[in-house]
């Protein structure tokens, strides 16, 4: 099978600093993925070494199977919208989709003239003069209508309110179930992404934290609470992430297993069991407030 | 808009589960057309594959069938398997949990009785 984006090994180092460390990513074709991190964990250098901006130290990466750097073809596949603007100064919002317009072979010019309807945006306006909202819309735009085969979003929404991000992801969802293709988006705001992710990557410290199917991880994160004994007795063997007591009961959330039949006799012990959104997962993972903490590393 | 959706459970299990209350309240019958994955993302605003994966839910058990090329449809059937499956849940859920916490309450099995028959629904 031949990846969208595979990285082999990769590992990058600033003088003593280490960003990245021997990373294995195999990102499928057509699936949504999330990148998240904690500021600082490597995401866009990540970001950058895929889109052939940076050499690794070490390792490789591969394109549709074939080697990024000094590749049309390979580079080609790939649209790539970062927070901080991509375009020159003196260009008109008009004059930059024409000029984006002709780096991608997919572009699809009635996407990019009905978004920038939607996001109220002038063509005629110069980029200097766009606030940093406006710009956000702009690079959405270009990424969205260049239907690139893989198309990154790197913290597009700097300056963006929350009705403009809805729009963003209303768009991205409505235009990936017509045209499906690789999709990154790098981001923080998980919780008003998660839902649009068929895949999570989250990165921690410059290596992969965890990995996998959305669902599949939700499926694994549990709150238990009730009484502290009870609870005790119920997740002996299981990945405790977070435990915290107030007066006799116990709350804790696990990484783990739990079977139907399990999750029944908990609640016949009185117990309380719900899923973990995966904002709260990240937190737990990449080190917020955690009094006890299971190695995890799946 | 979008239908909001409950973040403390599995998105999959939520499709799944509005499919059945709509075959339930009949507002889906048996061998109707159900909302195709697409449909379901648009509307939750959800990840078209976490939508086809609670619609495969019911497909696997039977509720719904695929014709190919068309869609998904709800199977002949499928209403009295919803219910039966319910009933199980709805006794583990309710019921138990009903029992449990009158316990907790010193409420008796037979005051739990009376109050039961003295429901006629509404206020009461």
């Amino acid at each position: 099978m031949t990846y969208a984006v595979e990285c082999r090994n990769i590992s990058k180092s600033f003088g003593k600093n280490i960003a990245l460390s021997d990373i294995n990513l195999n990102l499928e074709k057509d699936k949504i993925y999330g990148l998240l991190g904690r500021n600082g964990a490597g995401k866009s250098t990540l970001l950058n070494i895929v889109t052939a901006q940076l050499f690794p130290s070490s390792g490789e990466v591969r394109i549709f199977g074939e080697a990024p750097y000094e590749n049309d073809r390979a580079l080609g596949h790939i649209c790539i919208v970062k927070e901080s603007g991509m375009f020159l100064k003196d260009v008109k919002v008009g004059d930059a989709l024409d000029i984006a317009s002709s780096f991608y072979a997919n572009w699809d010019n009635n996407l990019a003239e009905r978004l920038l309807r939607e996001f109220e945006l002038d063509r005629k306006k110069y980029y200097k003069n766009l606030s940093l909202g406006m710009k956000s819309q702009l690079g959405i735009i270009v990424g969205l209508a260049s239907r690139a085969p893989i198309t990154i979003f790197d913290e597009p929404y700097i300056g963006l309110d929350a009705a403009g991000r809805q729009l963003f992801y209303d768009a991205l969802i409505d235009d990936y179930m017509e045209n499906p293709r690789t999709i990154i988006l790098s981001t923080h705001l998980i919780d008003e992404v998660s839902n649009l992710l068929e895949e999570v990557i989250i990165l921690h410290k410059g290596t992969v934290k965890l990995e996998g199917n959305s669902e599949d991880i939700k499926n694994k994160a549990f709150y238990i609470s009730g009484i502290k004994d009870r609870v005790e007795n119920h997740i002996t063997g299981k990945k405790v992430l977070s435990k915290e007591e107030f007066g006799k009961t116990l709350a804790v959330a696990i990484f783990d297993n739990i079977s139907e039949k399990e999750k029944r006799v908990m609640e016949a012990d009185d117990l309380t069991i719900s899923n973990v959104p995966l904002q709260q997962l990240f937190i737990y993972l990449t080190g917020g407030r955690m009094i006890k903490r299971g190695d995890i590393n799946e | 808009m979008k239908i909001p959706l409950d973040e403390n459970k599995l998105i999959y299990m939520q499709i799944a589960e509005a499919i059945e209350d709509a075959v339930i309240s009949g507002e889906l019958n048996e061998g109707d057309q159900v909302y195709s994955t697409n449909q379901f993302a648009r509307l939750y605003g959800i990840n078209p594959a976490t939508a086809a994966k609670g619609i495969n839910l019911l497909v696997e058990e039977g509720i719904l069938y695929k014709k190919r090329g068309i869609g998904m449809f709800v199977a002949e059937g499928a209403r009295n398997m919803i219910i039966g499956k319910r009933k199980t849940k709805f006794i583990e859920d309710y019921i138990y949990k009903l029992i449990r916490e009158a316990e907790k309450l010193n409420i008796s099995k037979e005051e739990l009785i009376d109050i039961i028959k003295a429901y006629e629904g509404g206020n009461k």
